[in-house]
């Protein structure tokens, strides 16, 4: 035996001596092996003292061997890979594996913040609430980064990660949770069925409980009969195990999370293999074969490096072939722990002494301990415990007190069911009398438990309740079920005294180790009337840190039963909600991070306007084209000031497919419009567009658009770029919902079409050398829409309409025509100077006109405010028309629609200002309304705004200020009409 | 939560967008008390502990309004049909 592997037997264990796995721990060169934990590896090499507690900085050892682990939390890997409190006891150890201790300064042997330890009267119970109240200022300044450096766990890595993590969705028949005896019988009889099976355990090697067991099962050792189970699961095609994946939520319907530690395992993910996996898994039914955690007992000194859960030392000596200690005294109540260590002694281990609470305890385990020379203490209790790491127990009995030799104890108080799962959809779970746990209560439809987590201790009979509980899902989704045979076991009795806590005892006796909560905070929270368990937990923080108190939660409440004097169930039960085990914010996002949070979506010219050199700006899932920049230009206000001048004096043009195109068809198209616009269209004739405004039933505008009438019965709609998917799922509901009589249908085509607007003198010469046909005044006047063809024969649709003021038309083509289109309009341009305009200058060009946009239709603004009021029909009802009446809505004081130019011209306007009465002061009760939009004019030389000011359009020429406390501006603004060019029209006739 | 389109099968609620109360009925805009009414239908909701019917639009699927049934206690979901009755234009 190596010195670096001192602690590990020669033989036996589920790992290879042939795969050595170098790693390190605080920067000291260990080796392990393959099949090992960070924790096993740990104690091969003889290494107890793993960390400091959250707030006294105790010294703290390895205490389980799973899930459950309360101590042993060690930051993994380093630089932006660090990863703060993971479990020593479930990190599978790989070569290079780099692991420091947490909560310690300078060093783990020598903390200076344990000094905390004499700070223990202040930091107990309630100390967040009582001790650091006063001076108030204090609290920020002096209290709460001194608490902070000393509480607390890891750190977390600075940097971006720099893995991936992946989303999945799987569907099955019968989800299996746990590859322990129960569930891998489960899994087996329900995949026997034919039935489709997902088995998921988070250990990296099926078997669960059967891999620390030193018994035969089916005539083989116990690891053994796991290991074919596993494989004869893994050969079959109706199932998928899926090992290193906690399952961590229940959701409705029948819906699993689980997280799938694909790359944990490895120092660096292989390549285009991401870190973790977020599954969603669908099952018609699950089975939950979780198991169930040992808890300790509770005494003085318990949480001295050496103190160690019963099953964990024989976790250790079974399946990692490591002695935990060269001397073992065990402490329990319950005859289970007995055998623990009466096969730990037989693998090779040094038992000396057993003390159990119980004056009575089965003879014949008496007699096997003694057989092997172990001296047995019955009616004792540990009350101290002496050493750096364990060096000694103090155990009273009848007889007194004595001191006992032993570096390693183990503790039994008896068994938890892992019950979490069961509770998520609300369930309590329930007092088991016979074993003193609690046990499930009502699950989740579809969800039925198996074995030890139902509360059945005895690994014969979680073998056979795992069969019973698969087949029975299997048969109740339809499946038959084939005979099927369960090994036989032999359970012994199982026999348990409950015991919680010695009272009595000498020095910090621990209830949550995570969180540094003794017994005597349970006393004080007694005391101080928080006896709810709900109270207990918040007043003493039990069970609220990363382990979920999975060791301490049912002692924190037993200890609180004995002093109240209640029952346990009478105290209170845990309730446990998702996710059972911490999920990463990486998994959680997925690949939806940074650039990819959502998809991008393209417009069908991107690339022509990428090689136009436009730079790019997010509307909604857009990417849009927000200027083109040309050598020289000093500033975008002097590339969009170009851009309008160009529209203005000659032409220009845009792509505007962004905007909601939705094609409707049918014998009632015009009824339906009439019916869902305030304006009518009913008598819309064949070949003209429509300006129209929408309503929410609430009476406010939803959005604004154009609709074209192509064919008596043919339409399409336009909507706003933001508001595209919303009224369509809103027509949908007009139709399906509200009135099903129509002849209507309605169909989604904004990717089918691509949209280029052109604008300004010469947009008709334009037009002209791309469209096929005619496109005269007389052939497409104002508002005229009509389908022809362009650039020779490609299907078009021709609109004029402006939303510049200038003359203007809209070409829509089948989008994988649209960059082919821009090109040719630029072609055909070529001679006028034609200019690639962005999306400000589109802005600033509909601000000069003085139309809405998204800052108007905010959602808030009623027709009314807006100056659509007189095209609200009076003549129908449309969506809206009744509450737009409402007395709120209607009142002539709302602030509404005008435009605002500076006194001063060589002033700028700030969108958001509000606006004030010459005179009045700057209060809420003085607001007249606030600037909503504003722009440089190139067209006047100087800023102008649109707004929504108190009976605006009745106050044309009246001076107030416009008023901006975030800015710190102020200044005097005229209201004046909306529609500061071309306010007749003529233009966009022309 | 699964809801059973009726065309496109049991689907993942994320595929779906939430409206609502399904029970209610737009009021009469011609009643002398449309006002009122039109008040109760847009503001006023019961908040059922048990079965609720209400709208759930199939925006990620085949876009139709199906009315659904869903316990508010437990979220189980009892029925999903379509809006339009058979027969309606489509
Ligand atoms: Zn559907």
């Amino acid at each position: 035996m190596s010195a670096t592997n001192r602690n590990r037997l020669s033989a036996g264990g589920l790992i290879d001596r042939n795969q050595t796995r170098g790693f390190s721990f605080d920067g000291t060169r260990h080796r392990g092996y393959a099949g090992d934990t960070l924790a096993s590896a740990l104690l091969a090499n003889g290494v107890r003292l793993v960390g400091r507690s959250f707030k006294y900085h105790r010294p703290r050892g390895i205490f389980s061997a799973g899930a459950e682990e309360p101590n042993a939390l060690v930051e993994l890997r380093t630089g932006a890979r660090r990863e703060p409190n993971t479990r020593a006891t479930v990190t599978e150890l790989y070569d290079g594996l780099e692991a420091t201790s947490q909560n310690r300064w300078p060093s783990l042997a020598l903390d200076a913040l344990s000094l905390n330890r004499f700070l223990a009267p202040f930091l107990g119970a309630g100390f967040y609430y009582k001790t650091f109240m006063w001076p108030a200022a204090f609290w920020e300044k002096v209290y709460e980064p001194i608490i902070r450096r000393a509480a607390g766990l890891g750190r977390a890595a600075l940097e971006e990660d720099p893995d991936h993590y992946e989303k999945a969705t799987a569907f099955c028949d019968v989800l299996v949770i746990g590859a322990g005896p129960a569930g891998l019988m489960a899994a087996l009889t329900a995949a026997r069925s034919g039935a489709r099976v997902i088995l998921a355990d988070e250990d990296f090697l099926p078997g669960g409980g059967l891999n620390a067991e030193a018994g035969d099962v089916d005539r083989q050792p116990a690891p053994a009969f796991a290991a074919g189970i596993a494989a004869e699961l893994a050969s079959l095609p109706n199932v998928r195990v899926m090992t290193r994946t906690s399952v961590f939520g229940v959701y409705d319907g029948g819906t699993y999370g689980a997280l799938e530690r694909v790359s944990d395992h490895l120092a660096v993910p292989a390549p285009f293999q991401p870190r973790q996996r977020l599954w969603r898994i669908v099952a018609r039914r699950a089975v939950l074969a979780a198991g169930a955690t040992e808890r300790p007992i509770v005494f003085g000194g318990n949480d001295r490096p050496g103190v160690m859960l019963a099953g964990a030392v024989g976790t250790y000596v079974q399946r990692h072939a490591v002695l935990p200690g060269r001397n073992i005294a065990l402490f329990a109540n319950n005859d289970g722990a007995w055998r623990d260590m009466l096969a730990a002694q037989a693998a090779g281990a040094h038992v000396e002494t057993i003390v159990d609470v119980r004056a009575e305890v089965a003879p014949e385990l008496i007699a096997a301990a003694q057989a092997k020379g172990i001296r047995v203490l019955k009616g004792a209790q540990v009350i101290a415990t002496h050493g750096r790491t364990l060096r000694s127990l103090e155990v009273a009995t009848a007889s007194g007190t004595e001191r006992i030799a032993a570096d390693t104890l183990a503790v039994s108080g008896g068994w938890s069911p892992c019950v979490h799962l069961t509770c998520h959809h609300g369930g309590k779970p329930a007092w088991n009398e016979d074993i003193a746990a609690f046990v499930p209560g009502t699950c989740p439809p579809g969800l039925s438990v198996a074995g030890a987590a139902k509360g059945i201790l005895g690994l014969g009979a979680c073998l056979r309740d795992g069969a019973e509980t698969g087949a029975e899902s299997a048969r109740a989704l339809g499946f038959t079920v084939p005979a099927h045979e369960v090994p036989e076991v032999a359970d012994a009795a199982f026999a348990l005294t409950p015991f919680w806590h010695v009272e009595g005892s000498k020095g910090a006796a621990f209830v949550d180790l995570q969180n540094d909560v003794t017994a005597k905070d349970v006393g004080i929270a007694h005391k101080e009337g928080f006896r709810s368990v709900e109270l207990l937990k918040r007043y003493t923080t039990l069970g609220m840190a990363t382990d979920q108190g999975r060791t301490s939660n049912v002692t924190g409440l037993a200890i609180m039963a004995s002093l109240t004097g209640a029952s346990i169930p009478e105290t209170g039960t845990t309730i446990f909600r998702p996710p059972y085990t911490p999920v990463s914010m990486g998994a959680l996002a997925g690949h939806h991070r940074g650039k990819d949070f959502r998809p991008v979506r393209l417009t069908p010219t991107h690339e022509w306007a990428r090689a136009q050199g436009a730079v790019f700006i997010e509307t909604g899932a857009w990417l849009r084209a927000q200027y083109f920049p040309r050598a020289g230009e000093k500033d975008w206000l002097e590339t969009v000031t170009r851009e309008v001048t160009a529209v203005r004096a000659s032409v220009g043009l845009i792509d505007v497919s962004t905007f909601g195109k939705i094609d409707l068809q049918g014998r009632d198209v015009g009824a339906f419009l009439d019916r869902v616009y305030i304006n009518g269209f009913a008598a819309l004739a064949v070949g003209k567009a429509r300006y129209g405004v929408m309503l929410r039933e609430d009476g406010l505008v939803m959005d604004d658009g154009t609709t074209a009438r192509l064919s008596p019965e043919h339409y399409v709609m336009t909507t706003t770029t933001a508001n595209a998917a919303k009224v369509f799922q809103h027509l949908e509901f007009c139709l399906q919902v509200l009135w099903p009589e129509l002849d209507v249908a309605l169909s989604s085509i904004s990717e089918q079409w691509a949209q280029i607007a052109i604008a300004g003198p010469r947009a008709r010469d334009v037009l002209a050398r791309v469209a096929d046909g005619d496109v005269s005044n007389a052939a497409l006047p104002f508002m005229g829409a009509v389908e022809g063809t362009v650039m020779d024969g490609v299907k078009a649709r021709l609109f004029r309409l402006s939303f510049s003021g200038e003359l203007g038309f809209e070409i829509a083509v089948p989008a994988r025509h649209g960059a082919a289109l821009a090109q040719a309009l630029m072609q055909a341009g070529e001679t006028f100077g034609i200019t690639p305009y962005g999306i400000e200058a589109l802005g600033v060009m509909r601000i000069e006109k003085g139309h809405v946009s998204g800052s108007e239709l905010s959602g808030q603004t009623t027709a009314g405010d807006l100056g659509f009021g007189r095209m609200a029909s009076t003549k129908k009802d449309y969506i809206g028309r009744t509450m737009a009446a409402r007395p709120g809505l209607a009142d002539p004081d709302r602030p509404a629609f005008v435009g605002f130019r500076p006194v001063d011209l060589s002033r700028r306007l700030r969108a958001g200002a509000h606006f004030l009465n010459r005179g009045a002061a700057p209060e809420t009760a003085n607001d007249q309304g606030y600037m909503t939009s504003v722009a440089y004019s190139p067209h006047l030389g100087h800023w102008i705004g649109l707004g929504l000011i108190t009976r605006g359009p009745e106050r044309l020429g009246e001076r107030v200020r416009a008023y901006d406390p975030v800015r710190g501006e102020e200044i005097e603004v005229e209201i004046c009409a909306p529609g500061f060019i071309d306010p007749e029209g003529v233009r966009l006739r022309g | 939560m699964r809801i059973p389109c009726p065309y496109c099968g049991e689907r993942d609620a994320h595929e779906f967008s939430y409206l609502g109360d399904a029970t209610l009925t737009r009021p009469d805009p011609a009643a002398a008390d449309a006002e009122q009414a039109f008040h109760d239908y847009v503001y006023l909701r019961d908040n059922p502990a048990g079965a609720h019917e209400e709208w759930w639009y199939h925006a990620n699927g085949c876009r139709q309004w199906l009315r659904v049934t869903r316990d508010t206690r437990t979220h189980a979901i009892s029925g999903a049909a379509p809006a339009r009755k058979s027969g309606e234009p489509a």
